[in-house]
Formats: structure tokens, C-alpha cells, sequence
């Protein structure tokens, strides 16, 4: 069936903020949809409220709404676009949700929009776990055993036939929010009962265990008629028990015959159809039990998922780029399979490799959190790698984390292991725990003891012992032979793992590798294992013997770019932005292209993105080895290091030790920025004021700086990002704790000494990307944080252009920055962190490379930092940009036009994910040290509206009505009367502590009176402000800091509040700007005149020279 | 116990070009030759190696990881393994399934299967594809490759090779129906897969499963509702004996039903050529359509020949109007044919690829269920 003709322009519904379970994966899959539907002719409107997707270029979509991904403001978009169709199947469940709250308020029967892919009626049986359950048996299959609950009584009864343990999941909800595993009743009634708080229809699943099971995953795609096909299949190592996206996974299955394979097949093309998911992709999870094989149906989701991205990558099959054809009508046989050109898409990928993914979590960021991994998801990224056989590909997804501590160490200091002890600890699945079990499979476990007590299929089990065999003969063997490397390099051990076997540094290994002509080659994921040949060049590394990179076109030149690897908190889709538009920048420019990336979930790794990609690990011999072949194929201009964050930056020494040419900013220059003292001398010789600091490697060092500067101070380890280990400290005994805690894990060391400043109070924070071409400067934007200094820039919202500060202080900045551009040798992007504290322009830090904030400042200035940057670093000037048009002809983000519009950034943070071991949420503080997993934009001609969209974006709407709670530092008592008085004055019922009652009654406003958290509750149960929060009978929190308290803890009581208002999420507002500019944003919601606008109706706006 | 990371028995391996690949000894060691063919399912090994079709040809498996999951007594598809020899890349070295009795190396051992490990697979089968295939021979005994290219040399070509009378039975035997008899089938071995006789007799069919030699005689013998031809090894071209005997049972009206080699006969029959395909079509993930519905399945092939027949119109034939029912969408290969009467009904039909799947997917299930309705209209009429 060809294109449908009724369908003129479709909606498309991104994800929102990147949060955990739900990443840019979605970016990637709604990305490729924008392209697909525009090439087929159709007018796409768009709504998403990240600015740091690529999927909100202005270029992908005929109509982008920055705007949040709630019913009424997509309600808005509706109306003003009047779309024929609405794809909401590849933005995660919050376009899922979003597009099912719009069907259910009558809005898309009231303005005659049709739901393509997945029917609300089909969504409702994938997502309604009753009804999908009888939809399995009803097709013969079977579930694991279980009962609907919806209250308390109903949880204790279920368990009494079904019996400990059990599952308990709560129905619609995202990324498995609120489930878990209860051992006894005191689990059960505690995650049972959140967990109904959780479901939007207070209903809990309980079921029979399934713990230790196999578990597998079809991705399936359905086409209009009724063609389907599974594009992969996936095993996790894991069994089941730990979330899919917690898990390490493997495709494509390797444990099953082709009976169980079928049987598994069978059953899901049947679930597809009997669910009626018309068109597109899902996935559908199974569990095997290892005894006997009885197969159950765990769950589908009825759109693409995280998983469809990995299987995208995976297989070469592009899943969101069909599944958005198929929606427009197209059928599977008309759809060309873009890798071979030549076959059509209807078939199934088969693969001659196996890809391994493993999870990245971020625990060290939460100290506190309980780091079992349980169904609940609790992994901020993924890695994935791809090798001719599991041991390669494992120990290529390994170092693709970048954690020192997740590939597996023979060391020679490791020996002491006691079996006993870990088999114990393997028991419990937890972060690292693989590499646990090699450690017990050296201590001299048996497989089957292994299995005893992991439950990890015997032939993984075997594929590590395999492993450990070869570490083994590298451990015994009287010299390293050439066929002992070869055996080693063939099984994924990387120079580095040879090295520390044999006492060797990684260089002398890769130079006696080299000398020995032991070399990887590249092979191409070309989704028929080589039965037709390949025209798209996605490849990956094998110690294999033929190479199929192909020579490069007469007179071309490559560069190579490389990404950020796994999403972390600090270093996540916003650096991925960057590295796709230097990609496109480049490909414009003439160069051909090379992605290195290690990360499924981005468009960076999608291999319509760059001219060739290379899906390998980020470390310098796979680099260098990339490098190696591509110079064999052609000349390479260079290696893009500046914006993928700081994981090609913590390469760009090695690489140009080795002497690969580095484009744009030298890695002596990166070093100047990042060594204390070199860059106090470049900023003495501007003569620029710093926070006075010092560095230092030791307790008593540091301590004497302490002294020197004054408490409080503000302590870091130098070459990290996302504020990695980052701590106001106010007193010695905190001093000697932090120096004694990361001197101990190897964070501060002779190399990498802590960095010890002045923290500055009651500053103003400025966040600065610019772009330096050696002469001229190009201020990108001037971010204001909302929040005061000492929280993370990451986690703070800001706005864009500044909201207090004068031309005067705009120039002084720009001063600074071209300064330090200039003393630094800047080639390409700059960030710079001010604070401005008595009217002194501090200098708190600057980096040489992309920040988080450039799609950000990209988005809200409408020019495309991160393409000038790419083009500057390979020579182009900032006047050349402004003629080629890709920089605008005059002026720059320093001084934006009068009557621009305002855009806030608000973050997001991930406390709610992260439990401590008896169950409660994590300390929802917020510090120097990044915890936020994404962002929103809000964008409006005015603060107020912006501001209000920004929160409607990342915590839901402000409220119209209801308790307002106020509790502010004395600083601030004379700021807040006046709008708190607006508030009360819009109906809103005033909460106050005692102190700040009084105050507000004496200027006429009424406030109740609640307790505070430090007085406890009272002598009848009266609860705490707190408390209020908790039981949710808060609609509004507004709590500004209150500085270090004389009893030493501080700010405690606000951070408190602030804890308990994140984790219910109930807006709160932190900063007196933040309630002024709250009462305009409620005011403007209260008067229902906040619009949505399109970002290309707003530059129109802006080339017409026209305020909004 | 599992192997050792290495396997120390070398063992080579020279394509008839002269292309050599080196790695270790996997299964039986010794010497054998066969015409080097690439088979792409990930899953499934135990039913290809059984698979008869197979004779005389070296499978070369895309999939990295071979023998996982062992060999069970269940999904065997003849009494043995068929293939003449074995490339893989990462053997298992321990299977994993709760079904497993045995370990594929075990059985290779047993059956006296030479194989070969440690190959760069997927260099072998870009080299397969762009040269077509070709004749190998893999030694564990031999360390020259140039004595090796001169037996390889002298050895047999697929190419006007006779061969399912090698792999038939020699006794006809009967399968019977599951449940109530519907119809009875005389079903011609030429290298039948187990599975194809089950599907049938699930469908309330008794198969009379007849020696590859059978005459006319022999199968209306057994009085069938239908004659069906089952897939086999060998060059179609050079068989003459059941390309008559089909021609016999067609002017005779006994509704006919043929699967691969089946398919092969069918055309010769009908008067088509047959020629033998670059590389051929192995695996279990290839799109056929069916031209009568426009459904696309996901099919199981393994044919290194095909039938030339006209994709579009229909041929006039002295047993009625035949016509190309099923297309391959990689590559336009005929993959089914369908034979009309002068009114239009389905008389008789085949099919190139494997509906009886094992390995492989149940899409083209539907065909048997064909083959019953055919043989009910028949009845009735």
C-alpha cells in the first residue's frame, strides 16, 4: 500500500527532559521520524520542551514547539496548527501519556486528529496489564500468575496465594517507577503502597516470582498489512530480576534452539496483531525458566522503546525511521532497506556479530541510594559495543564505560580473593557485580556454583571462564608471544588489560602489537551477515583477518569527531548535540565525516549522521587504531576532541602525543585551562579577578589554604565534569573528611590535585559560551542563574538573555571572555563561569570545549554555535561564518536584539529514582556536585511566562489554586511581601513558619502558621512544614536559603523542605527572582493567555524586526 | 568439560580459487570436500546440519557462536548429519539448554564431520558472494594448501550432480495422520526433512513416504489424494526419473505439492529451465510474497538452484496455465509456481523455499493447510 494522501501534516510528541529510563534514545528515534515525514512531503509540527535535543532544530520540523509536553499546552499547539495526525509512538511513554490524556478531555475528536501507529484502544491493551494478560491467553500463551490490587487489603490478600516472594508493579508508569521485589509483608505494604500512590489508576500487579529466569526481548514491526517482522532478538546476561535497562544485554540471543526461538516469534506477531498495533515498532519481554523451558510473557510496550534504539543500532534496521513510514501507509515491502540499497525492508536482520550493552549508574553521586538493582530502573546510560564474538564485544562494552573500574583486572595485587565471600556478594545483583564473578571464577568457583548463585546461563558463565583462561596463560606464559597477543586481543583484552598482566605500560604493548602488525580490522553491521553487500559504512573493531574500510573519494578529507560515550550525570545528549552539528557542519564544509561513539541511545551513532561511523569504545587505542585505518584509506584532517565533553578532551594529549593532529583548540591550551595555576597566570596577565584559591594534594596543605582564604570554601578535584566530587566545606573537620575520602578513591592525587576557593555568598552566577577564532569573539549567550552560587550551573535554572544585568556588565564579560579566549589560545568554543559579588566580576572557572549549555544557547538565540565551532576549528573565521551565513551578519548572543525572547533552563532531577537500603527517598540536596539528568526550556517574550513554562515543562504546571507555603531568609523578608501579598491576593492560602507570619500579617497578608521541620511535630501529631509536603497538602513551595545557620548545619531546614518537595514533586521556588517571576508566570496562567509559539515563528518575528 | 581456550589441531581450509583459510580442527578431524556454501540463520544449527539437503555441501554458518545450546534428540530433521564439512567461527564450548543431550562437537566426532574453527567467517562469506560458490576441502591432515587445491580441484561439482537418490530412503514407509485420516499422500523422498511429513500428518494427513526411485506405479499404489516432492540436494537439471514421474501423476490429475527441490522438479516439468544461483539463498530471514494475497513472509531457503520461469503471465502447458505464485523481494527469484486448469481452479502449486521451516519461521505454515484444501476440493469435485 503506498502513502496514504489524507494525511497533509502529523504532530510529532518528543520525550520532554532526559530522565532516568526514558534518554535520548528518543531523541534519536523522534529525530529520525521529523526526517522521514518531511521527506515524504508532510508538514511536521513538533512539540518538545528540551532544547538539547537535535530533534528541536529548527530544521527538522516545519513547526517546532519548545514548549511543555502537558495536554493543555500540546491542546494549544493543536489548535493553532490543526495537524490531520498525531504520532505520539516515538516519544517514550510521556508522549504516549500525553497523546492518551488529549484523547480522553475529547481534544483530538475536537479538532479531527487522527492517532496513527498505535489506537488508544491498542495502547490501553499493550499498557493495561489485566487486559493484556487475558490477550496472551487468550492466544496460548502464558503469564506468570497474578493479581490486580487496588488498595492495601487487596496486596496482603494476593499474598497469601501467591506467596513470597512476589513482583509488585504498578500499572502506568514509566521506566518500572514503583516496583520492586517483596521478600515479606513489611515489603509489600511498603512498596505495594507507593507504589499505588505512583499509578495514575492506583492499581498494583502483584506476581509468582520469576526470579533467576532467562529473560528475552522481541523487537517487533507491524506493518498496515499486517506484515511483520522481528528486527532483533535480545538475552540479558541478567536474569530476570533486574530491569531490562539495568541489565547487560546481548544480541542476538545466544542461549535458545530455534524451536524456543520460533515459539517466541510465533507469539509475539500474535500479541502485535491481537493488541492492534496497526503499525510500527514494539517490544515484547519473555521469561524462560532454565529447567524446563516454560516460556511466559512478561510485558510489551505498544511503541518504541529504549530497546528499539539499541536494536536499531544493533542491527542496522532503523526501527523509528520505518515505524514512521509504516504509520503513513507505506507497507514493509515498499520501504528500501538503506544499508544494502538493494533489498527491501520487509525481511529479518541477521547478524555475524554479537553486541553487548552494558549499564552506566551514577551511585557515586548518591551516596546514601541502596545500589541493588532491582526492577526498577536505576541506570543514567548505556554502552554498547559490538565484536565478532561475546568475549570481544563484553570486554569492548566494558572500557566502553569509562570507568576505571568496570573492565576486569588480573593485576597482580588482586590475588587475595576469597571464593566464599563473593560468591555471597555476586547474590545480589548490584553495579559491578560481573566483574565479581570473574574475580569468584579466579578465586576458583565452578561454573556451576556460579550459577548456584547468580543464576547467569551456564554458557555465559563458560564465555567468562574463558576469559579468565586467557588472562591466565597471559599471567603464566614465560614471554608474550605473538599468538598469545593475538589470543588475547581476539577475546576484547585491551593493551592496558595486557599491560597490567605483564607489567607493561599500555604503549609498550600497543608498540609491540604494531611491530608484530597486530592490527584490528573493521567490519560492517550490514543486517544480512554479509549476503548482500554493504553501502553504508557502520563498522566496528574485530581481530579479524579482512578489513572492509574503503578508500576515500579523490580529493576528500576526513574528519574524525569524536562523542561523549555513555550518558552521565554531567556529560549527556548535550554534548552528542554538538558532535552531530559539527558533523553536519563539516559534511557542508566538504570534509567527509567520521563518527567514533560508543553510545546506542544518541543520533550521533545513527548511521545516516555522519559519512562513516565507527561504533567503538572511546579510549585511545581504539581510537588511535581508527585513526590508523582511516589514514590507510585517505588523507584525515584531523580529530574533532572539543565536543564531546570531557572524554575526547581527556584524550586529545594521547592522541596528539602519538601524533595525531588535533583540530582547534591544542590540548596544551585544554591543559592551561584546567591546571589552577597556569590558568591563575593567565588571568593575572589579563588582570582578571579570581576567587582567591589554592591547590593542594594533602589535608594539611589544604587546610592552611582554608585558612589563608577563609571558610566556607569551595573544594573540587581538578579534571572532572558535573561538579564530580564538588563540596561547600565550612570547617576543618569536613576539610580533613573530604581529603581523606577521595585521596582514598584515587579522585585526588600528586597529578590531579584539589582545587581549593573562596565560595562566594550571595553572588549572582553567569554561564558564558563564546567562540574564538584567534581574533574575533562571538559571545554565544550571557546565562543568568536563577539560583544562587554554589549550586551546580547543571542544576541550576538560568535564563537567556540575562534578566538583571545591565549593557555595563554585559560588556565587562565580554571583556573577560575575549581575555581569557585570547591568554588561553582558544580555537573553537569557550565556556566561562562568572559570579558577580559586589559588583566584582569573579572568574570561576573556564572551559576550552562545548558545554551542556550550547544547544541550549544554540536553540534560544537561533544560531548554531556548535556548527561555527566545528568550522572554526578547522580554519574558517568568525568574519568567513558571518558571510557564509552561518553566524549572523552583525552582532552576536552578548547583545540581543530589544524585545527578544526570554529562555529559562530548568533542570531536572533524578531524586526520586535513588532509594537508601530501608526505603526511603535520598537526600534531595542540591550542591556544587551535578545531579540533574536533564533539562527544559521554557521560552516566552516575557521572564514571568518563560519561567512558568519552564516549570510546567519540568515538574508539571504551577498551581491556579490552593496552599502556598513561604518560608524565606532574612536577607529576603523585605523582597517577599510584596509578591507574596499578589499571591494571597489571587486566592492562593498563605503557609508560613512563625517568623515569616508575622512578618507577612503585620504588612496585611494572612498567613497560616505551620511548624518547622527543626521543631518537629507537635504535642497533638501537629505536622511539620515537612510533613505537609510529604502528605502532599502543599500546592507551592517557596523557600530561599537561608545561609549558614549558627547551629553549623547549613541550610539545613530549607534543603529539607526542598527534599520533600522534589520527591512529590511540588514546585519550588528558591530564589526571590524565582518568585517575582513565579507571580508573573501564575498571573499569566491565571489570565489564560500564555501562547505557544513556534521557534519558526519567532525568528520570522525577529527578521521582521518585529517584538513579539 | 570445556575445550580449551585453543584448539593446538590446526586444520586448513582452500577454496577451488586457491583462497586459503587457516584455524582449528573442530569436530571429526581428517579430510573432506563439497561445494562451500554460507547459511545466515542465527538459530537452528542442529536442523541445517541435519538437513539432507545439504549433502555434499560445506556449511559456512554466519553466526559467530555455534553448538550453544547442544544437540537434543527432538529437533533432528534426518537420522544424520548431512553437511560434508563445517566452518564456524566460535564453536561453543559448553552447550546451554535444558533440551541438550549432547554437544555439537560430540556429534560432529561421531558422525566422522570434519570441521574447521577460528575462521574469519565473514571474510569467507563476502568471498562466497562476489565469487559464488565453489568447491572447498578442509584437512586437519594436510598443511600445504597447494596439495589440498589439487584434491579440491579434482573433486565433485554441484553442477550436474544427481544426488537424492543418495539421501532417500530405500524403504517407503508411512507416517501416519494425528487423528482422524483426511487424506491419504504419497510423498517422494528426495532428501525429506522430518518436519514436512509431522506438518502434514497434523493436518489429518497419512504420508506414504516413497524412495526417491518411485514409479508411477509405486505411487498410486498407495492411492493418494496427493502427490508431493520434497526438498534434496543435487542440480535439478540432472534429474530425469521424478521429473517423468511427475509428469505421469499430473496427466493423471493427482493434485501435486512441492517443496524446493520439489519446486525445481515442478518447473522442469512444466517445461521451465532450471539454473544454478550465484551463491544461492541460505538462511531464515528472507521476504517472499505471496502473489496472491501481497502478505510478505519471512521464509527458511536453502536452494543453490532456481526455476527460470516469466515473473508476470502465465504459460500455457499441456496440464494447464502455470505462473510464478511466490517472488523472493531481495532478488526476484522465483520461489513458487502454481498450475491452473482451463476454469481457473488451483490444480497444483509448489514452493522454493521451506514452509515446513525447522529451522525457521512458521509464516508459510499456511501452504500445507493449501495443499488439504486443494486435495478436499478435489475430493469434492
Amino acid at each position: 500500500m503506498p502513502k496514504r494522501t489524507d494525511i497533509q501534516s502529523v504532530l510529532v510528541i518528543g520525550s520532554g527532559p532526559i530522565i532516568i529510563g526514558q534518554a535520548c534514545e528518543f531523541d534519536y528515534s523522534g529525530t529520525q521520524a521529523c526526517r522521514v515525514l518531511r521527506q515524504e512531503g508532510l508538514r511536521v509540527v513538533l512539540v518538545n520542551s528540551n532544547p538539547a535535543t537535535i530533534m528541536t532544530d529548527p530544521e527538522f520540523a516545519d513547526a517546532t514547539y519548545v514548549e511543555p509536553i502537558t495536554p493543555d499546552y500540546v491542546e494549544k499547539v493543536i489548535a493553532k496548527e490543526r495537524p490531520d495526525a498525531l504520532l505520539a509512538t516515538l516519544g517514550g511513554q510521556t508522549a504516549l501519556n500525553c497523546a492518551m490524556a488529549l484523547d480522553k478531555a475529547g481534544v483530538l475528536e475536537k479538532y479531527g486528529v487522527e492517532l496513527i501507529g498505535a489506537s488508544i484502544e491498542a495502547i490501553e491493551r499493550g499498557e493495561n496489564r489485566q487486559q493484556f494478560k487475558k490477550i496472551v491467553e487468550q492466544l496460548g500463551g502464558e503469564s506468570a500468575r497474578s493479581v490486580i490490587c487496588h488498595s492495601v487489603d487487596d496486596l496482603l490478600a494476593a499474598a497469601d496465594d501467591l506467596g513470597y516472594p512476589m513482583v509488585v508493579r504498578p500499572s502506568f508508569t514509566m521506566g518500572g517507577t514503583g516496583s520492586g521485589m517483596a521478600y515479606d509483608e513489611a515489603d509489600l505494604r511498603r512498596i505495594g503502597g507507593s507504589g499505588l500512590d505512583a499509578s495514575p489508576t492506583t492499581e498494583v500487579l502483584l506476581e509468582e516470582s520469576i526470579l533467576g529466569w532467562k529473560e528475552y526481548e522481541l523487537e517487533v514491526m507491524r506493518d498496515s498489512a499486517d506484515n511483520s517482522v522481528i528486527v532483533c532478538s535480545i538475552e540479558n546476561l541478567d536474569p530476570m530480576g533486574v530491569h531490562t535497562g539495568d541489565s547487560i544485554t546481548v544480541a542476538p540471543a545466544m542461549t535458545l534452539t530455534d524451536r524456543e526461538y520460533q515459539k517466541m516469534r510465533d507469539l509475539a506477531i500474535d500479541i502485535i496483531r491481537a493488541v492492534g498495533v496497526d503499525t510500527g515498532g514494539c517490544n515484547i519481554q519473555y521469561a524462560v525458566n532454565p529447567a524446563d523451558g516454560r516460556l511466559i510473557v512478561i510485558e510489551m510496550n505498544p511503541r518504541v522503546s529504549r530497546s528499539s534504539a539499541l536494536a536499531s543500532k544493533a542491527t542496522g534496521f532503523p526501527i523509528a525511521k520505518i515505524a514512521a513510514k509504516v504509520a503513513i501507509g507505506y507497507t514493509l515491502d515498499e520501504i528500501d532497506n538503506d544499508i544494502t540499497q538493494e533489498t527491501p525492508a520487509s525481511f529479518e536482520p541477521s547478524l555475524d556479530y554479537v553486541v553487548v550493552k552494558v549499564p552506566r549508574f551514577a551511585f557515586e553521586k548518591f551516596p546514601e541510594a541502596d545500589p541493588t538493582l532491582t526492577t526498577h530502573m536505576k541506570s543514567v546510560g548505556e554502552a554498547m559495543a559490538i565484536g565478532r564474538s561475546f568475549t570481544e564485544a563484553l570486554q569492548k562494552s566494558l572500557r566502553s564505560l569509562e570507568s576505571k573500574h568496570a573492565p576486569f583486572d588480573w593485576h597482580k595485587e588482586y590475588v587475595e580473593l576469597d571464593k566464599a565471600s563473593l560468591l555471597e556478594e555476586i547474590k545480589v545483583p548490584h553495579d559491578g557485580r560481573l566483574k565479581k564473578v570473574m574475580d569468584a571464577i579466579r578465586a576458583g568457583a565452578t561454573p556451576e556454583e556460579i550459577f548456584d548463585a547468580t543464576a547467569i546461563d551456564p554458557w555465559f558463565v563458560d564465555q567468562l571462564a574463558l576469559i579468565n583462561e586467557v588472562a591466565v596463560q597471559l599471567i603464566e606464559a614465560t614471554e608474550l608471544t605473538p599468538d598469545l597477543l593475538r589470543l588475547a586481543k581476539r577475546h576484547g583484552f585491551s593493551d592496558e588489560q595486557v599491560g597490567k598482566i605483564r607489567g607493561l605500560p599500555a604503549d609498550v604493548v600497543r608498540g609491540v602489537r604494531h611491530a608484530l602488525a597486530i592490527r584490528p580490522v573493521y567490519k560492517t553491521v550490514d543486517t544480512c551477515a554479509a549476503e548482500f553487500a554493504a553501502q553504508t559504512p557502520y563498522h566496528y573493531s574485530s581481530y579479524d583477518e579482512e578489513t572492509e574500510v574503503r578508500p576515500r573519494a579523490e580529493g576528500k578529507e576526513a574528519v574524525i569527531i569524536l562523542g561523549s560515550g555513555p550518558n552521565r550525570i554531567g556529560q549527556g545528549i548535550e554534548f552528542d548535540y554538538s558532535c552531530v552539528h559539527a558533523s553536519l557542519a563539516l559534511a557542508e564544509a566538504g570534509y567527509e565525516t567520521i563518527m567514533v561513539n560508543c553510545n546506542p541511545e544518541t543520533v550521533s551513532t545513527d548511521y545516516d549522521t555522519s559519512d562513516r561511523l565507527y561504533f567503538e569504545p572511546l579510549t585511545l587505542e581504539d581510537v588511535l587504531e581508527i585513526v590508523h585505518a582511516e589514514q590507510q584509506a585517505g588523507p584525515v584532517a584531523g580529530v574533532v576532541c572539543q565536543l564531546g565533553g570531557q572524554t575526547p578532551l581527556g584524550l586529545a594529549q594521547g592522541l596528539a602525543d602519538a601524533g595525531v593532529p588535533i583540530v582547534g583548540t591544542t590540548p596544551e591550551a585544554i591543559h592551561l585551562a584546567e591546571e589552577r595555576g597556569a590558568f591563575g597566570r593567565v588571568l593575572a596577565d589579563a588582570g582578571l579577578p579570581a576567587p582567591k584559591h589554592g591547590t593542594a594534594t594533602s589535608y594539611p596543605q589544604a587546610q592552611r589554604i582554608a585558612h589563608e582564604i577563609g571558610y566556607p570554601v569551595l573544594v573540587r578535584p581538578s579534571y572532572v565534569l558535573g561538579g564530580r566530587g564538588m563540596e561547600i566545606v565550612y570547617d576543618d573537620a569536613a576539610l580533613e573528611a573530604y581529603l581523606e575520602k577521595y585521596v582514598a578513591n584515587g579522585l585526588i592525587n600528586e597529578r590531579q590535585p584539589v582545587l581549593v576557593d573562596r565560595f562566594l555568598d550571595d553572588a549572582v552566577e553567569i554561564d558564558v559560551d563564546a567562540l574564538f577564532d584567534g581574533e574575533e569573539l562571538f559571545m554565544g549567550g550571557v546565562m543568568e542563574h536563577i539560583e544562587e552560587a554554589g549550586i551546580h550551573s547543571g542544576d541550576s535554572s538560568c535564563a537567556l538573555p540575562p534578566i538583571t544585568l545591565g549593557r555595563e556588565e554585559i560588556d565587562r564579560i565580554r571583556r573577560s571572555t575575549e581575555a581569557i579566549a585570547r591568554g588561553l589560545g582558544v580555537r573553537g568554543l569557550l565556556n566561562i563561569q562568572f559570579a558577580l559579588a559586589s559588583d566584582v566580576l569573579y572568574v570561576l572557572e573556564a572551559n576550552p570545549r562545548a558545554s551542556r549549555t550550547v544547544p541550549f544557547v544554540s536553540k534560544a538565540t537561533a544560531t548554531p554555535l556548535a556548527k561555527a565551532a566545528a568550522r572554526v576549528m578547522l580554519g574558517e573565521s568568525i568574519a568567513d561564518l558571518r558571510v557564509a551565513g552561518v553566524l549572523p551578519a552583525e552582532g552576536d548572543g552578548g547583545h540581543l536584539p530589544d524585545g527578544s525572547p526570554i529562555a529559562v533552563k530548568e533542570a531536572v532531577m533524578p531524586f526520586d529514582r535513588f532509594k537508601t537500603a530501608d526505603g526511603r527517598t535520598v537526600d534531595a540536596l542540591l550542591g556544587p556536585e551535578m545531579r540533574s539528568t536533564g533539562e527544559v526550556m521554557g521560552f516566552d517574550a516575557f521572564f514571568g511566562t518563560a519561567f512558568a513554562k519552564a516549570q510546567a515543562a519540568a515538574y508539571g504546571s504551577l498551581p491556579l489554586s490552593g496552599k502556598v507555603f513561604v518560608s524565606v531568609a532574612n536577607r529576603d523578608k523585605r523582597h517577599m511581601i510584596f509578591p507574596v501579598k499578589q499571591i494571597a491576593d489571587m486566592g492562593f492560602e498563605i503557609l508560613a513558619t512563625a517568623g515569616t507570619a508575622e512578618v507577612l500579617r503585620r504588612n496585611g497578608v494572612q498567613a497560616t502558621v505551620v511548624r518547622k521541620h527543626s521543631e518537629g511535630e507537635g504535642p497533638d501529631g501537629e505536622p511539620t512544614i515537612v510533613g505537609l509536603i510529604w502528605a502532599r497538602e502543599v500546592d507551592l513551595v517557596i523557600n530561599t536559603p537561608h545561609g549558614a545557620t549558627s547551629g553549623g548545619s547549613p541550610r539545613a531546614d530549607g534543603y529539607d523542605i526542598r527534599t520533600a518537595a522534589v520527591s512529590t514533586d511540588i514546585p519550588c521556588i528558591t530564589t526571590i527572582q524565582g518568585l517575582g517571576a513565579a507571580v508573573q508566570g501564575l498571573e499569566a496562567m491565571r489570565r489564560g493567555d500564555i501562547g505557544v509559539r513556534s521557534l519558526q515563528d519567532w525568528a520570522r518575528l525577529a527578521a521582521e524586526g518585529r517584538n513579539p | 568439560m570445556a575445550l580449551p581456550a585453543r584448539n593446538q589441531t590446526a586444520a586448513i581450509m582452500v577454496l577451488e580459487d586457491g583462497r586459503t583459510f587457516r584455524g582449528e580442527s573442530f569436530g571429526a578431524e581428517g579430510e573432506t570436500f563439497g561445494e562451500a556454501v554460507f547459511s545466515t540463520g542465527m538459530t537452528g544449527y542442529q536442523e541445517t546440519l541435519t538437513d539432507p539437503s545439504y549433502h555434499r555441501q560445506v556449511v559456512v554458518m554466519t553466526a559467530p557462536h555455534v553448538g550453544n545450546t547442544g544437540m537434543n534428540d527432538e529437533d533432528t530433521e534426518s537420522s544424520r548429519i548431512w553437511v560434508a564439512g563445517y566452518v564456524v567461527r566460535d564453536p561453543a564450548r559448553v552447550p546451554s539448554s535444558w533440551r541438550s543431550v549432547r554437544s555439537l562437537d560430540d556429534d560432529l566426532r561421531d558422525q566422522g564431520v570434519v570441521g574447521i574453527s577460528g575462521v574469519d567467517t565473514r571474510a569467507l562469506t563476502r568471498h562466497l558472494r562476489e565469487r559464488g560458490a565453489m568447491r572447498v576441502g578442509i584437512s586437519t591432515t594436510e598443511t600445504d594448501p597447494q596439495r589440498l587445491l589439487a584434491r579440491v580441484l579434482q573433486s565433485g561439482e554441484m553442477a550436474g550432480a544427481n544426488l537424492s537418490e543418495a539421501v532417500s530412503t530405500q524403504e517407503a514407509y508411512v507416517v501416519p495422520a494425528v487423528g482422524d485420516r483426511r487424506f491419504t499422500v504419497a510423498a517422494v523422498d528426495l532428501g525429506i526433512k522430518s518436519n514436512t511429513p509431522r506438518m502434514m500428518s497434523e493436518r489429518g494427513i497419512e504420508v506414504h513416504v516413497l524412495p526417491a526411485t518411485s514409479t508411477i506405479e509405486d505411487v498410486r499404489a498407495v492411492s493418494p489424494d496427493g502427490l508431493f516432492f520434497s526438498n534434496g540436494p543435487g542440480d535439478p537439471a540432472a534429474t530425469t526419473g521424478q521429473v517423468q514421474l511427475l509428469q505421469d501423476a499430473l496427466r493423471v490429475g493427482i493434485p501435486y505439492f512441492g517443496i524446493c527441490f520439489g519446486n525445481q522438479l515442478f518447473g522442469r516439468a512444466l517445461g521451465f529451465g532450471t539454473y544454478k544461483l550465484k551463491y544461492g539463498h541460505r538462511g531464515i530471514n528472507q521476504p517472499v510474497m505471496d502473489r496472491t494475497t501481497g502478505k510478505v513472509e519471512v521464509t527458511a531457503h536453502n536452494h543453490g538452484f532456481a526455476v527460470d520461469a516469466p515473473l508476470e503471465g502465465s504459460t500455457a502447458t499441456e496440464f494447464g496455465e502455470v505462473s510464478v505464485s511466490h517472488v523472493c523481494l531481495n532478488d526476484d527469484v522465483v520461489e513458487g509456481l502454481e498450475l491452473r486448469d482451463a476454469d481457473g481452479r488451483l490444480t497444483s502449486f509448489s514452493v522454493q523455499y521451506h514452509p515446513e521451516a525447522a529451522a525457521g519461521p512458521h509464516d508459510a505454515a499456511y501452504l500445507f493447510d493449501r495443499f488439504s484444501d486443494l486435495m478436499s476440493d478435489r475430493k469434492d469435485a
